[in-house]
């Protein structure tokens, strides 16, 4: 088995490993380093399950070879949270029921950072076309609509060192 | 009936818990939530186990052919790879057929013979994921390609060949079973005497659940200990080591089945697929744990699908348009095996539930069971249990009758329903449905959505050549199987439990035989404890899915959690409630009888100042009892219900059809509900939204279908296609509350009527679009390709 040595950068940490080079991105950081909050839900790019950011872009990495990721800096969901403290979206995920199994989540939310960083005041169905790459069979998807719509309201207003605003009601 | 649920208690529209102790009728957020929404869920790919290693399947390209050979050689001399696993070595050992849930049987692996496209032909283990994906390249098949039979009228013909030789000479057929319900002379008269008869061809295509988490799991046979740890992605743990006890001749006690958490179910992960058995043996074989996981293609090309009935609906009415009379002849297409998981007394589900809302006499139902060489099942999707389809038959029957005599559908539908003084009612296929309010349900429904306006509206885009449809649906579900008497799986009767332990500090600890797959379980069965016992939601632990500890269960499908778990979880509160009642009557030095329970706390009558907490009375459980009473509070329940419990509701969809394209638009869908009485109605409305979008997508885009060669034309989801954020209408829900007269708590069940209700109201709107230009049905998927033919053939493409 041939390998090759990659360095990359994985939520701000420097990670090294020696991996063949048909390995897939999502193979390596779930199989080899261990972070499984990142999902295979398909075999063609349909789903997003595995969507993560590559330097700050959203992509799939179940289509991704971990070689291609040499070098780069990758954020996955177990970047999002600031130790105790949620990021914005996790946090409105939870608020607004945005999630019942939970599979497609982490995906969901990594796209939905992505749409946020490049359109912070998204419309309704600036929102939906955002995250149709990626699918969730549990909620029908008003509710994650609901949560972005939160998160994006919350990241909008001026930073603060306050605690994060008290949530909204969740019916 | 609404008066009277309120007079008894049993109507609970507003919380009767404290907020802080958050019980039935608080959107208490889900205490599920904290580790998924950090991606710390624990599914079964993220499980890996020390030594553990891998097994991936060969499958054929074949819809049926003859396995001349199996050359492994190849595959093992990759390094890594282990060991290939055939029908042969199977067949050694008497594994090569297991039984399905529906009494028929399954290969785990062909001898001789595969039967459908991707089935599984053998098992390679190797050391890594990548590895054994290499050795299944590399076995060699040799297949001598079979006529393959992929419709189930052509199964039936007399001179068809026989797909299933195993079932003996008396059998040389490819009928399964017959099934029928209902009076068929008193039926055949009524339809005679009809003023008025109304008959369809209504397909149901093959659909499948395709829940974003495949199949699969961990088998670690420990032999030292001859303990099997099976991790799975199952809906139904305790059936499984039952089933595996049985198949294996392992002893019950040393199987243990863990599900972890469960990237969704739908009815897909009840079955026992192949893939499960091969990877017990395997680790049988070589004495270390060996993971099976599927991938996208494998799960909707090999798993369980749903529906595929040929359904023909005959309808009687008066010319004023009561309804009298309604015949259905059904062919179920099962693929090779009926590898269903109905009930054992119910090869066709609860289909004769075929009479839905309305109030008549006459009905017949006849269902047949065909082989075909297509994968097994006839299981689910969100709805177990044939539910699904009598309601779209049912549907869209009462809807073609309403055009046929020039009657508005929602005044039809008011017309013919079961009225709420008539409940309990018996329908005349048997069932008995415990309560609802149909008038309640329509009327909101047409409320809030504008009914009349949107009828003028329709006439005046007619009018000007504009394609606009308003379709109902007033459905009934029958769910919470089931009581003992009528319902079991393998014998195995479908009563369901939960066991309580309260600790010394007034925490508590729950396991329910249900298991959770999305729905939320941990929040919600805790919120019952909190409502029957006053512990705050958060004080309160939720377990399931481990059959070392949790108390046996059917599992969780046909949204049978909260009728049968739910029961069972309020009962068993209510026994630690009255063992808490002797409690502080010791504690307080009065008698029983003077003690009211009110707030989590029992009180002299009259002296509210002298009480004792639910807490303090945990306490005094381990330390101060009375004399003769044993420690502890704890308490369990296998619930048997009475009866079936039936949720209902009304759904109105308006679509838009572009006359360019056929492209379908559902422009607004209001779904007004009725599950009882609600726990959380957070949740209740995101089973709503979940299953109603499980509703739009095999209306519009999802359909597995065949070539004549047997090859899977939906195989990816590059082809079966999952509607998006994009395409799912903004869904608008509604409720009324109608409690379950006879379950503890008063609720119904919730997770599949949706599914159930919302595919009829869509097709329903299409066809009233179309209606004028003489489009009396078109089946689901309603594709663009489909309505734009029509269109073409009407001349009024745009």
């Amino acid at each position: 088995m041939t390998t090759q040595h990659i360095e990359l950068t994985v939520n701000g940490q420097v990670r090294e490993a020696d991996v063949e080079p048909r390995l897939l991105l999502v193979h390596l950081l779930r199989d080899v380093f261990e972070m499984t909050g990142t999902h295979i839900g398909c075999d063609t790019s349909n789903c997003g399950a595995c969507t993560v950011l590559v330097d700050g872009e959203s992509a799939k990495s179940c289509t991704m070879l971990a070689v291609s990721a040499e070098g780069r800096s990758i954020k996955t969901i177990e970047g999002m949270a600031d130790g105790a403290t949620l990021h914005a979206l996790q946090q409105a995920f939870w608020d607004q029921h945005g999630l019942q199994c939970g599979f497609c989540t982490p995906g969901m939310i990594m796209q939905a950072s992505w749409l946020l960083a490049r359109n912070p005041d998204p419309t309704d169905m600036e929102i939906r076309e955002g995250i149709a790459g990626n699918l969730c069979r549990c909620t029908g998807y008003v509710n994650i609509v609901k949560a972005i719509e939160q998160a994006a309201t919350e990241l909008r207003a001026p930073a603060s060192t306050d605690a994060p605003a008290e949530p909204a009601a969740a019916s | 009936m609404t008066d009277m649920m309120s007079e008894t208690g049993l109507l609970k529209e507003t919380p009767q818990t404290t907020e802080a102790v958050g019980g039935m009728g608080y959107s208490v957020k889900r205490k599920e939530d904290p580790r998924f929404i950090r991606g710390q869920g624990e599914y079964i790919d993220d499980l890996v186990l020390p030594g553990m290693l891998w097994l991936d399947i060969v499958r054929s390209p074949y819809a049926h052919a003859t396995i001349k050979g199996i050359d492994a050689s190849e595959a093992l001399k990759i390094p890594g790879v282990l060991a290939v696993i055939t029908g042969a070595d199977l067949e050694k050992a008497g594994l090569h057929w297991m039984p399905t849930l529906a009494g028929d049987k399954q290969m785990v692996l062909p001898t001789d013979t595969v039967m459908y496209q991707a089935q599984e032909v053998a098992a390679v283990v190797a050391t890594s994921r990548y590895i054994a994906a290499d050795g299944v390249a590399a076995v060699l098949v040799d297949y001598e390609p079979l006529p393959v039979i992929v419709d189930p009228f052509k199964s039936l013909e007399p001179d068809a060949f026989v797909l299933r030789p195993d079932r003996g000479p008396d059998k040389a057929n490819n009928h399964i079973w017959h099934w029928e319900s209902g009076d068929r002379a008193g039926t055949d008269t009524a339809m005679e005497a009809a003023e008025v008869r109304v008959s369809e061809d209504i397909y149901i295509p093959r659909i499948h659940v395709a829940s974003i988490e495949t199949c699969g799991c961990i088998a670690d046979w420990n032999a030292t200990r001859g303990q099997m740890t099976l991790h799975m992605t199952s809906q139904a743990p305790h059936a499984i080591r039952t089933v595996l006890a049985l198949v294996s001749g392992l002893p019950e006690q040393n199987i243990r089945v863990k599900t972890h958490d469960i990237g969704g179910g739908f009815g897909g992960k009840v079955p026992v697929y192949p893939g499960y058995v091969l990877a017990v043996v395997a680790s049988l074989t070589v004495g270390k744990p060996v993971k099976w996981i599927e991938d996208r293609s494998e799960n909707l090309q090999a798993d369980s699908f749903a529906r595929d009935y040929h359904i023909h609906a005959e309808l009687g009415a008066t010319k004023a348009g009561k309804i009298t009379a309604l015949k259905v002849k059904t062919v179920a297409d099962h693929g090779y095996t009926d590898a269903a998981a109905d009930p054992s007394k119910f090869p066709a589900g609860l289909f004769n539930v075929i009479t839905g809302s309305y109030d008549f006499d006459n009905a017949f139902v006849e269902v047949d069971g065909v082989y075909t060489n297509k994968p097994p099942g006839g299981v689910a999707y969100r709805c177990s249990f044939r539910v699904t389809e009598a309601v779209h038959a049912i549907e869209r029957m009462v809807d073609i009758l309403a055009h046929d005599i020039g009657k508005d559908p929602a005044r039809l539908r008011m017309e013919n329903f079961i009225q709420p003084d008539q409940f309990p009612y018996k329908t005349p296929t048997g069932w008995s449905y415990d309560s609802g309010d149909y008038p309640r349900a329509l009327q909101k429904a047409l409320d809030m959505i504008g009914y009349d306006d949107l009828r003028k509206e329709q006439l005046e885009k007619r009018a000007k050549g504009e394609l606009m449809g308003i379709g109902i649906s007033s459905f009934t579900e029958i769910v919470g199987a089931g009581p003992s008497h009528d319902f079991d799986i393998l014998g195995i009767k479908m009563f369901d439990s939960c066991e309580i332990r309260v600790h010394p500090t007034g925490k508590v600890l729950a396991r329910i035989g249900v298991q959770t797959q999305g729905q939320g379980h941990e929040t919600t069965f805790a919120q019952i404890i909190a409502e029957e016992l006053g512990f705050p939601v958060a004080d309160i632990k939720i377990e399931y899915g481990d059959t070392d500890t949790a108390p046996y269960g059917l599992g969780t499908y046909a949204s049978r959690s909260t009728p049968v778990a739910g029961a069972a979880t309020a009962i068993a509160a209510r026994k630690i409630r009255d063992k808490s009642r002797k409690i502080a009557a010791h504690l307080l030095e009065a008698s029983e009888d003077d003690l009211e329970w009110t707030n989590g706390k029992f009180s002299v009558k009259g002296s509210p100042d002298k009480s004792k907490t639910i807490q303090e009375i945990a306490f005094a459980a381990y330390t101060n009892h009375p004399a003769g009473m044993e420690a502890g509070l704890e308490a369990v329940d296998y619930y048997d219900p009475p009866n079936l419990t039936c949720p209902f509701g009304s759904y109105i969809c308006v679509v838009d059809i572009d006359r360019g394209t056929g492209q379908v638009t559902v422009r607004r869908f209001v779904a007004v509900d009725d599950c009882g009485n609600i726990i959380n109605p957070m949740i209740v409305d995101g089973q709503i939204h979940g299953g109603l979008t499980m509703g739009f997508a095999p209306s519009l885009y999802e359909e597995i279908s065949y070539d004549e060669l047997g090859n899977n034309l939906a195989g990816t989801f590059m082809d079966y296609l999952l509607p998006t954020a994009v395409e799912t209408p903004a869904w608008e829900t509604g409720k009324t509350v109608t409690p379950s007269p006879h379950h503890p708590i008063g609720a119904k069940g919730v997770g599949e009527s949706a599914t159930v209700g919302a595919p009829p109201a869509i097709n329903n709107a299409v066809v009233d679009a179309l209606w004028h230009l003489g489009v009396r049905n078109i089946d689901i998927p309603l594709t663009p390709q489909k309505i734009w033919a029509i269109l073409n053939e009407k001349g009024v493409t745009a």
